[in-house]
């Protein structure tokens, strides 16, 4: 497994992909149980990070994805930006001084990044938040020493799904009590694009 | 001598312009600044207009910061740790009357801690 500038920018037009092919379906997720931004908050978002790093050229995987955080934080008004924005902050202090990211590094960074998410929202695992996929994420990483690109989809997409059923206890949803229930968590919806994006880069680099 | 200052932040411009002008009636020498919206002045918030309006309200003696709702909350949690001053805070209060109480305070020389503890009384009446 190895994730440089190319690979990450990759990573980032496929997720692009996913979330503007699905503006409209994350919109009506977020308009059952939250405010309805979601759609075109990560719409824009993820259409300015891809002009933004398809415009500039890198020398690092570092400045690549701190151009990412930056450019999510000042362009999404909702909470997805300052908690996506964080996470790739801090993915970006992790790979410091590398040149590309191995296994372990991408566990480490990924590490990283939920634990700014957590210090930054404060939700808990099972709180009906992003939480709750990055986390089962993380832990893959951790257990296994090679990750296979279809464990990383079916892990997230189960950990996607598994927010269905549970009652928000963050976020504009918690205000809803028993009635988020029976509802996907439209932020987890967004993290599995993310991850089943990054599962389709590290399948590329198994064939 | 400046007063701590204090900086209103709310998904919507509107918000933080209608409380500022409550506490500008009857507060005249406290920093009052706004971030409202985000950037295209649609509903959610801004790190930069937070980050301007701590800038504007700044002084020695600090600034408080009110907000609405929770993503705001975490914008202003990241515009403090993006801005590198001492004596800057997050209040969680009430926007309104946690703004008010804090504003009338200041205005009479309180210091940070003391119109926060100030600030901390209001849900307790």
């Amino acid at each position: 497994m190895k994730l440089g500038i190319q690979e990450v920018i990759n990573w980032l037009e496929k997720t692009n992909e996913k979330i503007q092919k699905n503006k409209e379906y994350l919109t009506s997720l977020d308009q059952a149980i939250g405010d309805g931004d979601h759609g075109i908050n990560m719409s824009r978002g993820f259409q300015e990070v891809i002009g933004k790093i398809t415009s500039t050229s890198y020398n690092s995987v570092e400045d690549l994805l701190k151009d990412v955080a930056m450019t999510l934080l000042s362009k999404v008004g909702g909470a997805s930006g300052p908690l996506y924005g964080t996470a790739f902050l801090k993915m970006s202090v992790s790979v410091k001084g590398k040149e590309a990211m191995d296994k372990q590094a991408l566990e480490n960074a990924l590490e990283d990044a939920l634990n700014g998410i957590l210090q930054r929202g404060k939700a808990q695992l099972g709180d009906k938040t992003l939480v709750d996929v990055w986390t089962p994420v993380v832990e893959l990483f951790k257990n296994e020493n090679v990750v296979e690109s279809f464990s990383l989809e079916e892990i997230s997409r189960n950990a996607m799904e598994s927010t269905k059923d549970v009652m928000a206890k963050k976020g504009r949803a918690a205000y809803l009590k028993e009635r988020s229930i029976g509802h996907l968590d439209p932020g987890s919806v967004s993290s599995h694009y993310l991850f089943a994006s990054l599962a389709e880069v590290l399948k590329e680099g198994e064939e | 001598m400046a007063n701590v200052g204090i900086v209103l932040i709310s998904h919507s411009s509107k918000v933080v312009a209608g409380i500022q002008e409550i506490i500008q009636q009857v507060v005249h020498n406290v920093p009052i600044e706004i971030a409202g919206g985000t950037e295209d002045d649609e509903i959610g918030t801004s790190v930069e207009k937070i980050n301007n309006a701590i800038e504007r309200a700044y002084s020695e003696k600090g600034v408080l910061l009110f907000y609405d709702l929770g993503s705001a909350k975490m914008n202003a949690e990241l515009a403090i740790e993006l801005c590198g001053y001492d004596h800057v805070k997050v209040i969680n209060a009430p926007i309104l009357e946690g703004a008010y109480v804090a504003a009338v305070e200041s205005g009479i020389g309180r210091t940070i801690e003391e119109i926060e503890e100030a600030v901390q009384k209001i849900t307790k009446e």
